[in-house]
């Protein structure tokens, strides 16, 4: 028997969650600080418009980026409205369909809020849309978690390139893409500033960006 | 690569972590209405228990049906393994199904290691022998931490039979990895020489242990070791109420423990011998939480081994 | 057929010829004239006289699976051997005179090397009665070993009364000493290593408390104690005090307690279970220095052949034992020869002359274990001392595979065996007949 080895200095949550691919240094800005919250700020007042006054909503953000995302809609609604929608996280890991291709991995949070989902208006919230594997996973989560009235998708960046039939009801930006190219989403509470980047692809896909 | 959990030894620091972080978010789905995820979807987990243990076969059965695994059973009595057919024989029909994994209980230390060996998939110890059952020192260790918030320095105090305890063992093991003050608490007939070397500090007297405890958890003892019965070896203890007198946990050793302590036991109890009934349904005890926590914890150990490609935690083969 | 063995080197020593005629060494010396011998260069080679084993399970009657006494004492030659001393815990048991004859004769038909059958001391080793001791040694298998091996005969009073009772015609009991009720259920040696792997101990007071109580008790009736498998500091200590005290006390090592550590059991491969079990470092160092010394008298293989079946199995279910012919000598001289502790004429006493004087093969009608000079019998192994090999199961003449060795590459290699002037092995292997 050994003695104890000395605590990693990193947890090993935080070793392995997903970190941004790629090297941001060399990607060039799509959107600026203020490009984001201008974005996110007409999110809100869509997603106001288009749930008649945001009753029955939940927020539900799809970690890590997403998570910050949904939390940020939900204030800004609160600030435009004075209406506070519930907001909280769903982490799809064990629902991905390329589970078998790599290491399993840490999960994320899930965090629903209180009130459930049975009955709500969802509205998932995701950093990228790319090929839209992580949304179908996102769904079959919800549908293990509830019954919702009816669920909606509000996306930050959609690249473009599906491989399945679904589409965003909230877009902040389209941002026209080559598959040999990354997008970077960099929110402040992750990453310690907001902007999103876009980048020539790197040899270690973002796992997130291509399931 | 296929790796395997037969020792808790086979944990670094930030295994152990990643099985307890896991095991948190998998408690959830035990609470939702749809207590099932489609993770190992197509994946076979065969349960191989030479040896009778119907709490941690359902366990780990649950555990597998919840990732939606395809879980086959296999009890020792009854079934071709207990009618002379060896292990590797055993272990060659399981090749043949094509199970992913085994989780094996065998009344033999070192069964699972062997197992190992003999096939591709990989083994869980389900507790062998008395060497170890890591899956239980898991769930002790999540449930420490899901009452008392840390690990790191918390003082453990095990009692009772330390040398044919296998959960005894791999507590060890692994709380001394996780940074916990281990200490073994027995009549000296019931530590295994040797004892020295472990990393854990040992004492034959509980009442001075017991103020000095942030959890204490209390091993069966069984009641063959009083002996002397024929072939066995002499007996450990003279008796029952004197065993229960010196190593019993009883309410007015309760009462010398800190406020926040916790009491725990892996099970079956020997409610009256080392544990008193009103300590073990007491507030301070655990007991029905640790069978709750275990299908989480073991849920995230086929999950880790199982889940992806190749396995995030574990000995390789 | 006459052979002459050109530039060999006997003991290890100055390089010269060696003429064999009529099964004896006939001519020792340089620069032989070839006449009409058949001619083998030993290129240099280590010539030591034929090794005497007191210690080998050949299973033969009762698990021919395993091993049969032809097998077994092919693989004895191919280690050197040209005797073997067969142990009792056959089935049935070789405690009357017939079944020491069978093996005996088996053994002669065979032809590798000789047999010298070992006795039980009781009947059924039951440790209860008696066996005819007296029958046995009488027989044509000339018994002077008495043995319950595999089993201790741990009452002192019947103890006693067998080592008195061989003193009649020279006997010896070799005790297998294990204190049967300090090691209920034991698997391996009881200390770190067991206290982790949760498999029951087996202490070195079992062994030890048995070596101190029959050590005086040879004392108090005057006659001939021999110790089979020392395993432990402790006995170690042990025997050099009764050696000191001048009783008549002898005791053999196993090559594998001379190498391997009960660290190896943490694998739970019961290729490395055995009977007296594996021990540690500091025992191996003191086994070491035991035989240097003199305190240990000779090395015994042991070699407990088992089948597959008995040895793929969870390490508790699994027999205890290894087999050891064919690499005792490679073995003693990695621990012993290269280690500067053993000259090559120290390993032809711990090896041949002495376990064949405590066997009483030395005096024997076919004499065994006799040193190397002109007109002793051409009992002889010769042994290239460069060689590098590695173990491989495989390749045993042993009907068993259980080798701790497997995989472990080994110096020097045994390139003949004569037996009273006849190849048994050449270049290797098994000699035509
Ligand atoms: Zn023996």
């Amino acid at each position: 028997m050994t003695a104890a080895p000395p605590p990693s200095p990193v947890p090993a949550r935080a070793r392995l969650a997903r970190p941004v691919s790629g090297d941001p240094a060399a990607a060039r800005p799509v959107l600026s600080s203020a490009d984001v919250a201008r974005v996110i700020d007409r999110m809100a007042h869509e997603l106001l418009e288009k749930t008649r006054g945001g009753d029955e909503v939940v927020l539900l953000g799809i970690p890590t980026r997403g998570t910050t995302l949904a939390r940020r809609l939900a204030a800004r609604v609160h600030a435009f409205a004075g209406l506070t929608v519930p907001s909280g996280s769903l982490d799809i890991t064990l629902y991905r369909d390329d589970l078998r291709l790599k290491s399993p991995r840490a999960l994320e949070s899930t965090d629903v809020p209180a009130g459930g989902v049975d009955g709500a208006l969802v509205v998932l919230v995701d950093d990228v849309l790319f090929s839209g594997r992580s949304v179908r996973a996102a769904l079959d989560a919800l549908a293990d978690l509830g019954r919702p009235r009816a669920v909606q998708l509000a996306v930050l960046v959609d690249r473009g390139h599906r491989e399945l039939p679904i589409r965003a009801d909230y877009v902040g930006k389209n941002i026209p893409t080559s598959l040999q190219e990354t997008v970077h989403v960099l929110l402040a509470e992750d990453d310690g500033r907001d902007a999103v980047l876009l980048g020539p692809a790197d040899a270690v896909r973002e796992d997130r960006a291509r399931p | 690569m296929k790796r395997h959990l037969l020792s808790a030894a086979d944990l670094s620091y930030d295994d152990a972590i990643l099985v307890l972080d896991t095991a948190e978010e998998l408690a959830q789905v035990s609470e939702r209405t749809i207590k099932k995820l489609p993770t190992l979807r197509g994946r076979t987990v065969v349960n191989l228990f030479f040896e009778d243990s119907t709490r941690t076969r359902t366990s780990f059965e649950l555990a597998a049906k919840r990732l939606s695994a395809d879980v086959i059973t296999f009890s020792a009595k009854g079934s071709s393994v207990s009618k002379g057919e060896t292990l590797k024989d055993t272990a060659l029909t399981l090749e043949a199904m094509g199970s992913d994994a085994v989780v094996v209980r065998h009344s033999w230390s070192g069964a699972p290691a062997n197992l190992a060996r003999w096939i591709r998939g990989s083994v869980v110890n389900a507790g062998d022998g008395t060497h170890e059952h890591p899956t239980q020192a898991l769930l002790d260790a999540y449930t420490m931490r899901r009452r008392l918030g840390r690990l790191e320095g918390l003082r453990v105090t095990i009692v009772g039979d330390i040398l044919h305890s296998r959960v005894a063992r791999s507590n060890v093991l692994l709380l001394s990895t996780l940074g916990a003050d281990v200490t073994l608490v027995a009549p000296p007939t019931l530590l295994p020489v040797g004892v020295g070397s472990w990393p854990a500090q040992v004492s034959y007297d509980l009442d001075a242990v017991l103020p000095k405890s942030d959890v204490v958890m209390m091993l069966r003892v069984q009641r063959e070791r009083m002996g002397p019965t024929g072939e066995q070896a002499a007996a450990y203890f003279p008796s029952a109420r004197e065993y229960s007198r010196r190593y019993g946990l009883d309410v007015r050793r309760v009462a010398t423990l800190a406020d926040e302590a916790i009491v725990m036991h892996p099970g079956p109890m020997v409610r009256g011998m080392e544990i008193a009934p009103e300590v073990a349904d007491g507030v301070r005890s655990t007991i029905v939480e640790q069978v709750a926590n275990g299908v989480s914890v073991r849920m995230a150990v086929l999950y880790l081994l199982l889940g992806g490609s190749d396995s995030a935690i574990g000995s390789p083969s | 057929m006459n052979h002459l063995l050109k530039n060999v080197r006997p003991y290890g020593e100055s390089a010269t010829d060696v003429r064999l005629v009529d099964g004896r060494i006939a001519e020792i010396g340089t620069g032989l004239p070839e006449g009409s011998s058949r001619v083998h260069d030993g290129a240099g080679a280590v010539l030591l006289p034929g090794l005497v084993d007191l210690h080998t399970h050949l299973r033969e009657p009762g698990r021919e699976d395993a091993e049969t006494v032809a097998t077994g004492t092919l693989a004895a030659a191919l280690g050197g051997f040209t005797a073997v001393h067969a142990m009792a815990n056959t089935d049935p048991v070789a405690d009357t005179a017939g079944v020491v004859e069978q093996v005996w004769r088996l053994g002669r038909e065979a032809g590798h090397c000789d047999v010298a059958p070992v006795g039980a001391v009781t009947v059924g080793l039951g440790g209860q009665q008696m066996a005819e001791l007296g029958t046995m040694a009488d027989s044509a298998a000339r018994v002077r070993v008495f043995s319950d091996d595999g089993k201790c005969v741990s009452d002192a009073g019947l103890m006693r009364r067998a080592l008195e009772y061989v003193k009649a015609f020279d006997g010896v009991i070799a005790q297998h000493a294990q204190e049967p009720r300090l090691t209920v259920g034991s698997q391996m040696n009881e200390g770190v290593q067991s206290s982790l792997l949760g498999l029951t101990g087996w202490p070195a007071v079992a062994e030890e408390a048995i070596i101190a109580r029959d050590c005086l008790l040879a004392a108090h009736v005057d006659s001939r104690l021999h110790v089979c498998h020392v395993s432990t500091a402790g006995s170690v200590d042990l025997l050099r005090w009764a050696k000191n005290k001048g009783w008549k006390v002898t005791a053999e090592v196993t090559p594998h307690h001379l190498l391997l550590t009960d660290d190896l059991a943490a694998t739970y491969d019961p290729l490395y279970k055995v009977n007296p079990p594996l021990r540690t470092q500091a025992d191996v160092d003191a086994l070491r220095e035991g035989l240097a010394d003199g305190t240990i008298d000779c090395v015994a293989t042991d070699h407990a052949p088992h089948a597959l079946e008995d040895k793929e199995a969870e390490w508790g279910a699994a027999l205890p034992g290894m087999t050891g012919l064919e690499t005792a000598l490679a073995v003693v001289a990695l621990t012993m020869v290269e280690t500067g502790r053993l000259d090559w004429r120290s390993v032809a006493d711990r090896m041949s002359h002495t376990p064949a004087r405590i066997g009483r093969l030395d005096g024997a009608p076919e004499p065994q274990g006799r040193p190397l000079a002109v007109g002793e019998p051409a009992n002889l192994c010769l042994v290239d001392p460069g060689a590098r090999w590695t173990v491989d199961p495989h390749e045993s003449a042993s009907r068993s595979r259980n080798t701790p060795f497997v995989g472990r590459e080994l110096p020097v290699r045994v390139v003949a065996t004569f037996l009273r002037g006849r190849p048994t092995v050449l270049d290797g292997k098994p000699a035509p007949a």
